[in-house]
């Protein structure tokens, strides 16, 4: 007989509930009725901070968390349980619903704890809880921005929350000053050293920090506030956000008698279970061996085990590790195992270096073998190898380990067991790795993500990866190909340093034998970021894929489409007739592209020249559909006639998309432009995305389509047209510099040591001080830009190899032919390929 | 009385100056036939045009190369190479295009039948 279970609360941890009781539960035991107190369902709230990057509540949703198709899960949004009859086995929720339950799983979560201030409950004072404390924080920020204020925040709250706020505040375009009552930031995770360094860090990016005090009192002043802390400080402020710790919701459990601790939480066994064998609880609402847990990992691991007791099993659980790694405004905070030593005996050591910004410690056992935890400020990077090794022998000196990274300290991933985890993001081991590696032929770093996870969250595991596929005798040969042993970025370099120009001087200087067809089409993309002049200036010709050779893409019955340039999607009725005239002149095929233009299919290559006679007369140029180059920066209509739209977006696709037309690249390059939140031109899914902001532009980078979608991730907010282009120019010249040949942005970003970080650090920060070279590179290609057909059309040499047969101009090929299918030429398909095959 | 003119051995096809090295041209023979003809550094060959593969004629349009020393063209289509000496497929056994005899007289490339 199917039994009812109750889940109180959809947060991540109930619906991780509800998911693992689904997964397991083949036999469909149970019906799952679920009561949450919100509008929405469960969505990632450790992410809630990047909602600033678009205020988009829908990309923060959990998957699955709708349960469709799924009758067994009965979801009640808006609805909270507002009692629990235990006698009865029964809640009542606040629409008046009474639903009988076999088992009770509370998972309500937590609230904010806010200190009793006077004055807390002033207009402009908020939490940061949920989405709607976001945008209640929005509402206040820009009701500072339009009336007097100057945009002046604060956050009560220095541990790993407040940090949180506080940067939602900075990407909100406020300098928030943080108050907290410990001497030091993030007092749970750190000590005072790296607290010391944390805050000098933190105080850099224009956050006050104001250690060992507290707010005294709160009051309205004008319109603004004004806030008076203990140690005599007064500001003036537009918003105060109280982040200052969490308290578990409890109240049901007190309200039906069920067993709390001293200072709230509902008290659970090790099966999670409450002093009522049928109520269970989870996550932060629970007291699980004297102690709320205020993470989501030890609340997902409650989920499990409650999901296995309900089918009968015996899980337990038995505490979390609260190891922490996160970057908070760019900065890296790490804490692992016992990072206050409190263990008998422990014993520290520290390197503190003021001048390289980065604080180090490992707590040792009182014999210096075993690693007991540590703390790492400024440079995480160790985090991976180290954590691993907590409760193990030390596989060297203490000292040793805390070189700085990159100067042959670390550990080694040889010192690592089999079941050490690599990747704690999702719980990947060291055995899992090697098993990919050695059993399912993962031989670089994508595949190794692709087959176990590993890498694709926080990214901070993936220098162990190469690690790992080096140990398991895999080399990562990065020689282009045979006739190079550099890689693209090598040769990229060599060419730059050198001024070399042609191909054969390249190969014979610095390669072996003549080339491929993988070298000489990366050296000829190469030599064209470089700026050589045309495409198919001599002997350059010969070194680029047919698509280059005849600026036109490669069909397959050997005919090419032709793609004309339709900046940001936007065309005039006249243009439109100039290219429907030419497709019906010519009998070519249209269809409407993705990247807001018009593909006309069938050319032979005789007919090219005449074709593009054509669409240059009509004032069009070269798309570029056919080069690992700039395809188009697609836009929505933006402010112009939108509704919605807050910014010009076709006008800066346009601008975007004749800035950077022609650019060479290691692959193809797409962009978009969104003019608001709603992002129609999709332009997280682009190479470079630009989503306009009421006050700006944000940028996002790295975004992909095809096999492997990976959204964009935000480089910078809110800026300026002028910073915007800056960022971007520099962004691309950096991507061309360094990535290997047919890398997408995404893969690069996922693969270039230090991912997105390090990319801004180069990018926005200047850290390699190579930003100037970077933007007068894309000076001289924006100021040499030419259209490559008009100079084919002006090149009676070039336009001469535009011919199907060298003995006969004009003759027709005759493998080609077309057929009708809905009003259009389509190729007659070619013979069944003759193909004998071993 | 019916007289047969026997086809001339050798057709010309273009001056050799009609090639840039390391590239190739198509021909079109009086039967209809494609040749793919390829200029290296240090000598001239052709091949049938029609790819194997994909059975457009497009090998003429291939990037031209070595493999560990063995002259080569990728197909434009999907990249295999081809033996420039022998037609033959090198990375799918068994698979080849047909080779042509090819000289050049006084800078003038020939071609002879298969």
């Amino acid at each position: 007989m199917t039994r009812t279970v109750v889940v109180v609360g959809h947060g991540m941890v109930g619906h991780r509930l509800v998911q693992a009781l689904r997964d397991r539960d083949a036999e469909g035991a149970w019906r799952v009725v679920v009561f949450a107190e919100e509008g929405r369902p469960a969505y990632d709230r450790v992410a809630l901070t990047s909602y600033v990057d678009d205020w988009d509540a829908a990309r923060l949703e959990l998957d699955g968390a709708r349960y469709a198709g799924d009758d067994a899960v009965a979801l009640h949004l808006g609805d909270p349980v507002t009692a629990i009859d235990r006698a009865a086995r029964a809640v009542t929720t606040a629409s008046g619903r009474v639903q009988p339950y076999d088992a009770l799983v509370l998972a309500t979560g937590s609230a904010p704890f806010v200190p009793p201030v006077p004055g807390r409950d002033l207009p402009g004072c908020h939490v940061y809880r949920t989405i709607e404390d976001l945008d209640a924080i929005r509402a206040s920020v820009e009701r500072a921005r339009t009336g007097v204020g100057r945009g002046s925040a604060m956050v009560v709250g220095g541990g790993l929350l407040g940090l949180e706020a506080a940067k939602a505040l900075r990407d909100l375009g406020v300098s928030p000053h943080v108050v907290e009552l410990a001497p030091r930031l993030m007092p749970l995770q750190v000590d005072d050293g790296g607290g010391a360094l944390l805050k000098r860090l933190i105080e850099r990016l224009d956050v006050t920090v104001h250690p060992g005090t507290s707010a005294a009192a709160i009051e309205a002043d004008r319109g603004r506030l004004l806030a008076r802390l203990a140690n005599g400080t007064e500001l003036d402020l537009d918003l105060i956000v109280f982040s200052a710790g969490i308290r578990p919701r409890d109240q049901l459990a007190r309200d039906c008698g069920l067993g709390v601790g001293g200072r709230g939480g509902i008290v659970v066994d090790a099966a999670c279970r409450t002093t009522d064998p049928a109520v269970y609880a989870i996550g932060e609402c629970a007291l699980a061996d004297g102690r709320v847990y205020g993470l989501v990992a030890p609340g997902y691991a409650m989920a499990e085990v409650v999901a296995d007791r309900l089918l009968g099993g015996a899980a337990e659980f038995t505490g979390a590790d609260m190891s922490t790694k996160l970057k908070l405004m760019g900065v890296d905070v790490a804490s692992f195992g016992d990072a206050h030593a409190a263990t008998e005996g422990a014993l520290e050591v520290v390197v503190n270096d003021a001048v390289a910004g980065t604080y180090r410690k490992l707590v040792v056992s009182d014999d210096a073998k075993t690693l007991l935890g540590g703390v790492l400020v400024g440079d995480a990077t160790d985090y991976a190898s180290l954590r691993p090794l907590v409760g193990r022998p030390l596989p060297a000196e203490p000292g040793a380990l805390l070189a700085p990274a990159g100067g042959g300290g670390g550990v080694g991933v040889g010192a690592l067991p089999d079941e050490a985890q690599i990747c704690s993001c999702n719980a990947v081991t060291k055995g899992d790795i090697r098993g990919a590696i050695l059993e399912q032929a993962a031989d670089d770093v994508p595949k190794i993500k692709a087959c176990t996870r590993a890498g694709t969250a926080c990214g901070s595991c993936v220098p162990m990866l190469k690690q790992l596929l080096a140990s398991c005798g895999v080399e990562q040969s990065k020689a282009l190909c045979e006739h190079f042993t550099h890689s693209r970025a090598e040769l990229f370099e060599i060419v730059r340093a050198t001024g070399i120009t042609t191909f054969s001087e390249l190969v014979a200087r610095h390669g072996s034998g003549r080339g491929c067809d993988i070298c000489k089409p990366a050296v000829a993309s190469i030599l064209a970021s470089l700026g050589n002049g045309h495409i198919l200036a001599g002997e350059q010709a010969g070194l680029q894929d047919t698509n280059d050779r005849f600026l036109a893409n490669l069909q397959r019955n050997g005919t090419y489409s032709v793609v004309p340039r339709i900046p940001g999607g936007e065309i005039t009725p006249a243009k439109l007739m100039a290219i429907a005239q030419v497709a019906a002149d010519f009998g070519l095929y249209t269809k409407i592209t993705g990247g807001q233009r018009i593909d006309l299919f069938g050319a032979t290559v005789d007919q090219l020249p005449a074709i593009w006679r054509r669409l240059v007369d009509a004032g069009f140029e070269s798309g570029h559909a056919y080069g690992k180059a700039l395809r188009t920066v697609k836009s929505c209509v933006g402010s112009t006639w939108c509704r919605y739209g807050v910014q010009d977006s076709v006008g800066l696709a346009i601008e975007l998309e004749l800035r950077y037309r022609g650019l060479r690249s290691p692959h193809k390059l797409k962009s978009a432009v969104s003019g608001c939140a709603r992002e129609c031109a999709e332009a997280r899914g682009k190479d470079f995305g630009v989503i306009a902001t009421e006050t700006g532009w944000n940028l996002y980078v790295g975004g992909n389509g095809g096999t492997l979608p990976r959204h964009a991730d935000l480089l910078v907010s809110d800026v300026d047209k002028e910073t915007l282009v800056r960022v971007i120019d520099r962004f691309l010249m950096f991507y061309i510099r360094s990535a290997d040949r047919l890398q997408r942005t995404s893969v690069w970003l996922d693969s270039i040591e230090g991912g997105l970080d390090h990319v801004r650090d180069v990018v926005v920060h200047d850290s390699l001080g190579i930003a100037e070279e970077l933007e007068a590179q894309m000076a001289e290609h924006v100021t040499g830009y030419a259209d490559e057909w008009a100079g084919v059309l002006a090149d009676p040499e070039k336009l001469a190899r535009f011919t199907s047969f060298v003995n006969a101009p004009g003759a027709p090929d005759p493998t080609i032919s077309f057929r009708a299918e809905r009003g259009q030429s389509v190729p007659v398909p070619l013979g069944i390929p003759e193909v004998v095959s071993r | 009385m019916t007289s047969t003119v026997p086809a001339p051995a050798w057709t010309a096809v273009c001056p050799l100056s009609a090639i840039e090295p390391e590239t190739g041209v198509a021909a079109l023979l009086p039967d209809g036939t494609q040749v793919a003809v390829f200029r290296t550094r240090d000598a001239v060959y052709a091949l049938g045009n029609i790819d194997p593969f994909s059975q457009a004629a497009v090998l003429a349009r291939g990037i031209v190369g070595d493999l560990r020393g063995t002259p080569v063209v990728a197909s434009p289509m999907h990249k295999q190479r081809f033996d420039l000496r022998t037609g033959e497929c090198l990375d799918d056994q068994g698979v080849s295009v047909p080779t042509y005899p090819v000289r050049v007289v006084g800078g003038t490339i020939q071609l002879g039948r298969p």
